[in-house]
């Protein structure tokens, strides 16, 4: 897919608590197509310590409002910068990059998203692009270490069926999303899943001994995002490959996990 | 109008601005932002006589205006570069140099030679500064004994453009730089990157699987510049000035200083359009300054 640097306009920052923020992009001109699973890399300028792009995962496009979203935690001066955004101030963005993931190939087949803390930015754009496609058993299970980790409940519960866990209870069961008892109630035909690197092994190992389809999205720190310098790779067995060009999004067979 | 080209030793560029190895990948994953055939040269990635995998992750941390590599020279090594990639290029019409590396002279010696059969390549970087292989790679470029014996045995071999990439991380820069001169070297680069490190204080580890890397973008300038004034001063083969170079005026600042031509790398992370604004930008501050050609700046600093 052709890769574009754009200049997109902030429409809205909704902030949706002290660590989260929704960025509502858009622009004057149609934006161009992009896929779930794919990502931009946000130029934050005007600090020393922010001299590399922010790679930040497409949470949402709704082409007939020509919007872009962005779901962005705060864990650094980049995000910070990012989540401070003022309606009509300019964002410049490289997008979209990497693969996709893949479409299941039944449509009564039961899918299981999961989404970890800010890991669930991808998920929201992948479930409705499915229930879109006519896809029909949608869950979606959001985890996090509190309900303010819970983050777009309401948009995702447009397109699926939407469980929790909170490590304090104060939303869903308690626990790891792999402690939910739907795992072991519910059967899946493929998991999609991303968030936090231990969470995401741990859905890994469930998918291999139930022996379900599992894709992850890996979150590997980046300097290009374009496949140029080589920073961003992860051990397959096939050797390192880029996470920004072959991945993020990764079938687990192919990961040495 | 204003003549931008400039001549480095056996090459004629279009302009003085190329891409530096490594941050540019084979150049064609820059091809959805910009016309890579108005650049004036392409270096492309660090190329072994074998396949390298490289470090393990992690490779890359972000500095205050810089950033620390380590990625060890990941390639699929000469014959992989011959096969694959070298007719996807060929048609492009810039010159493209490939930065060769290897852990002995014989290495050095044999890739050299297999890519002196590509009638396309017009010349190679031979890059004897990589601070992030174990063998090789820096040890060659930080002793003149060692940068002396893999020039002179790659120049036997290698009949075009030989243009020797030198490391900062050395005590004296110029006693290097004429020991590869004096070997046979057409043109100087400098810098690679420079040695560093960065520590995650809350994980209290290394923040690189390596645990040092290469430092790089402005951070660097400064280095860099005294370098390449250095290195100008005392030889006659023409120099490529690099280190942190982010737009125009950071290039005219090499090429005053002494540089015949530049190359940009880590700011191609940050803007993949760089180099043609870089262009654009040396070209309009000749017309300001009624200059009617780009030597004439070259090495004009007054001081
Ligand atoms: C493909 C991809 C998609 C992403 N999608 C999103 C998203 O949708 N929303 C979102 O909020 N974040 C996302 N991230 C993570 C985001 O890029 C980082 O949080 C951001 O770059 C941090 O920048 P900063 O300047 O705020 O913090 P920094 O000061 O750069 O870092 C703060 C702390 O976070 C750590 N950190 C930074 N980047 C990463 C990383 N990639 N992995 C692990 N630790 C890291 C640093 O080591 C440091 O300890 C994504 C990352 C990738 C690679
Ligand atoms: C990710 C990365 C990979 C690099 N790989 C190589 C390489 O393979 N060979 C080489 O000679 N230099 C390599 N370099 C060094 C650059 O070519 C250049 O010398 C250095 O980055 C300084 O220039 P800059 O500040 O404009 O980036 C690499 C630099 C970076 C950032
Ligand atoms: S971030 Fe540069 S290759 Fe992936």
């Amino acid at each position: 897919m052709k890769k574009f640097m754009l200049d997109l306009i902030v429409k809205e920052n909704k902030q949706l608590n002290n660590q989260y923020s929704l960025l509502i992009l858009t622009s004057n001109d149609d934006l161009p197509e992009m896929l779930p699973g794919q990502f931009a890399e946000v130029r934050v300028d005007d600090s020393p310590n922010t001299f590399l792009r922010r790679p930040i995962s497409i949470n949402f496009v709704d082409y007939t409002t020509n919007e872009l979203w962005l779901l962005v935690q705060i864990v650094g001066d980049g995000t910070r910068k990012m989540c401070s955004l003022k309606p009509g101030e300019i964002l410049n963005l490289i997008l979209p990059l990497g693969n996709s993931f893949s479409l299941p190939e039944n449509k009564t087949d039961q899918l299981l998203l999961i989404g970890g803390g800010v890991g669930t930015a991808p998920m929201l754009y992948w479930a409705s692009y499915l229930k879109n496609k006519g896809f029909e058993d949608i869950t979606v299970l959001l985890g996090g270490r509190s309900i303010d980790n819970l983050l777009q409940l309401e948009d995702f519960a447009q397109y699926a069926k939407v469980i929790t866990t909170t490590e304090d209870a104060t939303h869903g069961e308690k626990g790891f999303v792999t402690q939910h008892s739907a795992l072991q109630t519910e059967k899946f035909s493929a998991i999609y899943t991303c968030g936090p690197t231990p969470m995401m092994k741990a859905v890994a190992a469930y998918a291999t001994e139930k022996n379900i389809f599992c894709e992850v999205s890996l979150e590997n720190t980046m300097a290009c995002g374009i496949g140029a310098c080589l920073c961003c790779v992860t051990d397959t067995k096939k050797g390192h490959v880029c996470v920004c060009t072959e991945g993020p999004v990764f079938n687990i067979t192919k990961l040495k996990w | 109008m204003v003549d931008l080209s400039v001549k480095l030793g056996k090459l004629q560029l279009k302009n003085p601005v190329m891409t530096a190895s490594g941050t540019f990948g084979y150049g064609t994953e820059y091809c959805d932002f910009i016309d890579i055939s108005r650049i004036g040269g392409i270096i492309v990635k660090g190329t072994t006589l074998r396949r390298r995998e490289g470090n393990p992750y992690p490779r890359m941390a972000e500095t205050p205006s810089g950033m620390l590599n380590a990625v060890g020279l990941q390639n699929k090594g000469v014959d992989y570069f011959i096969e694959k990639i070298n007719p996807v290029i060929k048609d492009i019409d810039t010159n493209f140099l490939v930065n060769v590396s290897g852990s002995t002279v014989d290495d050095y010696v044999i890739t050299a030679e297999k890519i002196n059969e590509l009638d396309n390549i017009p010349g190679i970087e031979l890059n004897i500064s990589c601070p992030n292989v174990k063998e090789g790679g820096m040890a060659f470029g930080t002793s003149c004994p060692s940068a002396a014996s893999v020039v002179r045995e790659v120049r036997k071999v290698y009949k075009k453009e030989l243009m020797v990439k030198l490391s900062p991380n050395v005590t004296n820069i110029v006693d290097i730089a004429q020991v590869v001169e004096a070997e046979g070297a057409d043109s100087i680069s400098l810098i690679n990157t420079l040695l560093g490190m960065a520590v995650d204080a809350e994980k209290r580890k290394p923040v690189l699987s390596t645990i040092t890397g290469g430092l790089s973008g402005p951070a660097v300038k400064p280095v860099a510049l005294r370098m390449v004034w250095q290195v100008a001063q005392v030889v006659k083969v023409p120099v490529v000035g690099m280190g942190g170079i982010m737009n125009a005026t950071d290039a005219i600042e090499f090429l005053l200083a002494g540089a015949s031509a530049v190359q940009i790398g880590t700011a191609n992370f940050i803007d993949p359009t760089v180099t043609v604004k870089v262009i654009e930008g040396i070209e309009e501050y000749l017309k300001r300054h009624n200059f009617s050609s780009v030597q004439d700046i070259i090495g004009a600093l007054e001081v």
